[in-house]
This record gives C-alpha cells, sequence and structure tokens, in this order.
C-alpha cells in the first residue's frame, strides 16, 4: 500500500512588489510504499519543505494532487493517523513540556486516561520524563526538538513525516534522532523525513528521493542509486624514489598525498590498478592498501546538484572522500 | 466540540501567563478604586462618579485588552509558526479560528468579572452599603460589546500586521461608538445619495452605540427598558458573521 503519492504535484509562489509568480515545485510524482524510511534529500531552498507543508494542508497545491494513506490530504480526517515535526519548530513556550503534549493530544480526541499513559510514555522515549514540569521556555534547542518529536507521535501515527528533524542537534541527539526513526520503523510506521544532512539519510533510509530546484531529480533505493560502479581505486605505497613519484603522479587521476613514509595516490579503473601494482612491485616499493572507492550518496549528490545547479562545487572538498 | 475547548483554554493560558495582562489588569483596578478620590471631591452625586466612571474604565480597559490581545492573536500563530503543528492535526481551520476567539472571550469575561467586582465592592464598602447588582447588567453589556471588537480584532488579525489591525479595530470602534451620530447627521444634513450610502453603512458596521446602556444604569432607568433581546440578538449575530468571514479568509490561507 502506498503511504504518500503525489501526481504532478506543482506549487508557486507569488513574490515581490509585482506579485510574480515563482515556481518552486514542478511537477512532483513521488511515491512513498508502507512500512519503508523515505529520505528526502535536497539542498536548502530545493522545495522539500515545500513538499512536506504541501502534504500537511498548510499550502495548496497550484496544480496536481497529493494522498496520505489513500485519502486525498485535504482530508481532515486523514490527519488522525499522521505525525509531523515541522522544521525550526516553534512551540507555545508558555506551556509546560506536559502541558504541551496534552494540548495536542486533545487535538486528536484521545482521552484523558489513554493521554496521560502516552504522554508519560512519549516523555520516557525522547528522554524528558524529568523536563515535563518545565515550560518550554527553559528548553534548550535539542530538547525543543524532542519535545517536538514526540507531538509528532502522540496519537501513535501509521505515517511520521519529520522536516529535517536532525537539524541543530548534536552528534548525540541526532544518533538518538535515527534510532528513534529506526524505532518506527520496527513498529511498521512509516517514516518520510527531509534532511541535507547525507549521513544521516545514507545510514538509515531504504529508499531516497533528492530534489533540485524543485524538481526530483532521482528517486529509488539507497543501493540502486549508488550504483555498484567503481569510482577510483586508492593505493597506498611506501619506498618510492623520485623516479617513482613521478611516473605513479602521471597514473594518478589526483595529485598523490604523502602521509609519513606512505603515499596515496588513485586510479580509475581495475586493469590501471593492475598495472600500477605490477610497477610498483618492480620497483621495489612496498604496497600497504589496495581499496576500491564506490560514490558515497554524498558525492552522489553533489554530482547532482553540481549538474543543475552551475556555479555549485561538484566534488566535495580535498580529504573528506572516503580514501586517505 | 473538544477540540475547540482545547484551542480556547490554550488560549486563555497563554494570555493570563503574559504578565501584560496583570499589568493591565492592576493599572485597571487601580482607577477604579481611584474613583473614590473622584467622588469625595463631586459633592452630593459621589456615588454616581464611582459609577459612571468605574463603568467607564471598565469599557476603556476591557476594550484595550481585547484590540489588545485580539490583534496578534491569529497573526502570533502564522509569525511564530506554531500554527504549522496545529493544522495539521484534525482540525478545520474554521475550529482553530472559533476556539481562538472563544479563548479569548473566555480571558476578557474574567477580567470584565474582575473590574466589576472591584466596583461593586468599592460602592458598598465606600458607597451605600448596597450590593448594587445593577452594574453587572452594565458590565454584561460592555462584555458584549468586546466580543464584537474581539472579532473585528480577529478578522484583521488573519489577513494584516498587528500594527495595522490596530489601526483598523480603534477605527472601527470609534465608528461604531458615533454610529447613531452619523445615522442622525445622514438623515439631517446630507443629500439622497449620501444620505443612501450612510444609511447602507449604519447596517453594515457595528453599532456599538447599543451596547452602551452605563448612562441609564448609573441614573436609574429600570434595566427593562435599557437591554433589549434585539441588541443581543444583533450582537451575537454580528460576531458569528465576523468569525465566518475570519474562517472564510484563514480557509484560503497558505502558511510557509
Amino acid at each position: 500500500m502506498l503511504v504518500v503519492k503525489t501526481e504532478g504535484l506543482t506549487k508557486e509562489f507569488r513574490t515581490g512588489f509585482w506579485r510574480t509568480r515563482v515556481r518552486v515545485l514542478h511537477d512532483l510524482n513521488l511515491e512513498v510504499r508502507q512500512g519503508e524510511i523515505f529520505g528526502y534529500l535536497g539542498p536548502n531552498g530545493a522545495g522539500k519543505t515545500t513538499t512536506m507543508n504541501l502534504l500537511m494542508g498548510l499550502i495548496y497545491p497550484t496544480a496536481g494532487r497529493a494522498w496520505i494513506l489513500g485519502r486525498d490530504v485535504s482530508d481532515v480526517a486523514v490527519k488522525a493517523a499522521v505525525g509531523f515535526l515541522p522544521e525550526n519548530p516553534y512551540f507555545y513556550t508558555y506551556l509546560t513540556g506536559w502541558e504541551f503534549l496534552n494540548f495536542y493530544g486533545q487535538l486528536f480526541g484521545i482521552p484523558s486516561g489513554e493521554r496521560r499513559r502516552r504522554i508519560e510514555e512519549l516523555l520516557h522515549l525522547v528522554g524528558l520524563s524529568d523536563a515535563g514540569k518545565l515550560q518550554l521556555r527553559k528548553y534548550s534547542k535539542g530538547m525543543l526538538q524532542r519535545i517536538g518529536l514526540a507531538q509528532a507521535l502522540i496519537n501513535d501515527p501509521q505515517a511520521v513525516f519529520l522536516d529535517e528533524p536532525m537539524s541543530g542537534l548534536d552528534p548525540v541527539g541526532r544518533k538518538e534522532v535515527r534510532d528513534l526513526i529506526l524505532s518506527l520503523k520496527a513498529k511498521g510506521k512509516t517514516v518520510f523525513f527531509s534532511s541535507h544532512i547525507i549521513p544521516d539519510v545514507e545510514m538509515i533510509c531504504d529508499r531516497v528521493g533528492i530534489i533540485v530546484n524543485g524538481r526530483l531529480i532521482r528517486v529509488g533505493p539507497l543501493e540502486e542509486l549508488l550504483g555498484s560502479e567503481l569510482e577510483s581505486i586508492e593505493i597506498s605505497a611506501s619506498g618510492l624514489d623520485d623516479a617513482a613519484m613521478v611516473e605513479m603522479a602521471q597514473w594518478s587521476v589526483r595529485p598523490p598525498v604523502h602521509r609519513g613514509e606512505k603515499v596515496f595516490f588513485a586510479v580509475g579503473t581495475e586493469k590501471e590498478a593492475m598495472q600500477v601494482v605490477e610497477r610498483l612491485l618492480k620497483m621495489g616499493a612496498l604496497i600497504h592498501a589496495i581499496l576500491p572507492h564506490r560514490l558515497t550518496l554524498e558525492e552522489h549528490f553533489l554530482r547532482e546538484v553540481a549538474n543543475r545547479e552551475p556555479g555549485r562545487r561538484a566534488s566535495p572538498e580535498p580529504g573528506r572522500r572516503g580514501g586517505p | 466540540m473538544f477540540k475547540i475547548q482545547a484551542i480556547a483554554m490554550n488560549t486563555f493560558k497563554e494570555a493570563v501567563r503574559d504578565r501584560i495582562l496583570y499589568a493591565i489588569l492592576v493599572f485597571a483596578i487601580a482607577m477604579i478604586a481611584g474613583t473614590v478620590i473622584l467622588a469625595r471631591l463631586g459633592a452630593g452625586s459621589g456615588e454616581k462618579v464611582i459609577r459612571d466612571f468605574g463603568l467607564g474604565f471598565i469599557s476603556i480597559f476591557g476594550t484595550l485588552i481585547a484590540v489588545f490581545l485580539g490583534i496578534g492573536l491569529v497573526h502570533k500563530e502564522i509569525d511564530r509558526r506554531t500554527i504549522y503543528t496545529i493544522v495539521s492535526k484534525p482540525i478545520h481551520r474554521s475550529q482553530f479560528i472559533v476556539g481562538k476567539y472563544l479563548g479569548l472571550c473566555f480571558t476578557l469575561f474574567v477580567n470584565v468579572a474582575i473590574m466589576t467586582a472591584t466596583l461593586v465592592g468599592i460602592i458598598y464598602f465606600f458607597g451605600e452599603g448596597l450590593w448594587d447588582f445593577r452594574l453587572v447588567a452594565a458590565s454584561a453589556m460592555i462584555f458584549m460589546e468586546l466580543m464584537v471588537i474581539t472579532g473585528i480584532a480577529v478578522l484583521f488579525s488573519a489577513f494584516s500586521t498587528p500594527a495595522l489591525s490596530a489601526i483598523f479595530t480603534l477605527s472601527l470602534f470609534a465608528i461604531g461608538r458615533l454610529l447613531n451620530d452619523f445615522m442622525m447627521f445622514g438623515e439631517k444634513y446630507a443629500g439622497a445619495t449620501a444620505g443612501k450610502v450612510i444609511g447602507g453603512l449604519y447596517y453594515l458596521l457595528p453599532n456599538l452605540a447599543r451596547f452602551n446602556i452605563s448612562t441609564e444604569v448609573v441614573h436609574g432607568v429600570p434595566l427593562g427598558e435599557v437591554i433589549s433581546g434585539m441588541t443581543i440578538l444583533y450582537g451575537l449575530l454580528y460576531v458569528v458573521t465576523l468569525l465566518a468571514l475570519t474562517a472564510l479568509i484563514f480557509q484560503r490561507r497558505d502558511f510557509r
């Protein structure tokens, strides 16, 4: 069963003095299946939040339609089975954590006994049991993000929509959110979350959609998206004289890097790797490692963005690759 | 209904946890209590002065609270993006508007009740030693007027900034108070076309003067003669129309 389906979803906003139309989402056709974690990936301003807000009925589409759990998103009743955490959420700071969750529980019409039990459970789940009586104005950013997650789960939803749930969190907080998303999947929930933090998406998503400039440019399972094609083969060796270094620099697809006695360089194909290894052995060099290097999601993402947004860097900064 | 009640109670909580509201209320009570001094100065008609000024202060400070809280009521939710987590819940946008409105009305009710109790208490302790419950009737009509003013403020709040909403609401408040005079002016001096325009506006704009029975109450006119069912019905219908308009505007809005 499809949890999310959109057909030709398009959104235009009017901006500026002359109310010019700006199209921020182009003909989006998206499907999210039941029980999967779907990562919606894109640079800032790509249209992630617009998509999320269209699905949540916060804004209306200019064209196209969207369904959640088989019902049109304009049907208020469908929201009973949905949880949502907006991007950079602002909450009612005058409420305590407990009152805050109680309020949202009331909006779902959850009976008081069940509500009380659910609030205690959620406060425990997000690690805020001791902060339940504290007003939200005294919460840290991480605590606000966690209470936000708790409000998204108050109705035990079938589908959870999280807009940038890891933004602003420290590494520990991000891991906690990742674990929480995985535990939701384990309970059979569907999670649709947007992010620009690629490692988070890579670590937990079943399928990924990449959106750039309001257009969905890739969608599919992670392994399919990344493919099995080799990007390069990293070789590290030591004991090379100057002549050998010059020769290796010619083979390498990027400038060799020295670390202590070791030299790291990369060749483009398996055949080239075999030839280089043969030459190195002939020159009496010591080979430490030969590592095939496949594209990470980050590299894949950056290439896609660079192809569609001229002026952006095509490759990540040196030193951030998987190799040396 | 349960959901509307939840929104209303949350709105009430927000208001009562705002220190500015207390500041206004304390100031209002001090002003009402200050009427005792005014009464001492006006020999002979002391209690009338207390009643007259007391009801005047209740109306002024009630209007202040209604406008001050009303203009930010919806705008603040959009500006602070708290609306995101509300609209994404199984609740109609119109329910949200009604809930916010009722929450603010409840806040006003509590404030007007406190101010009225202060005034009735002052009359008892510093005046005739009688509980004057006719003042409660005058306050009830002030509250009715505040309900209409709040409706106007909430309507503007749904599509305008707080500053502009305040200007619009206060302008309508002033016009509403003087509407009968405008009508009289229209009938007396204006030509046929202008007379028709004024006549049309008379029925369109809120006639707030209808709710003002303070002078009659102070001067002992029997309550049966000054409170009419039609006025109450007029107020309620006006509020329902304002809320329906607000909900209509709010329904079509994009929140981004």
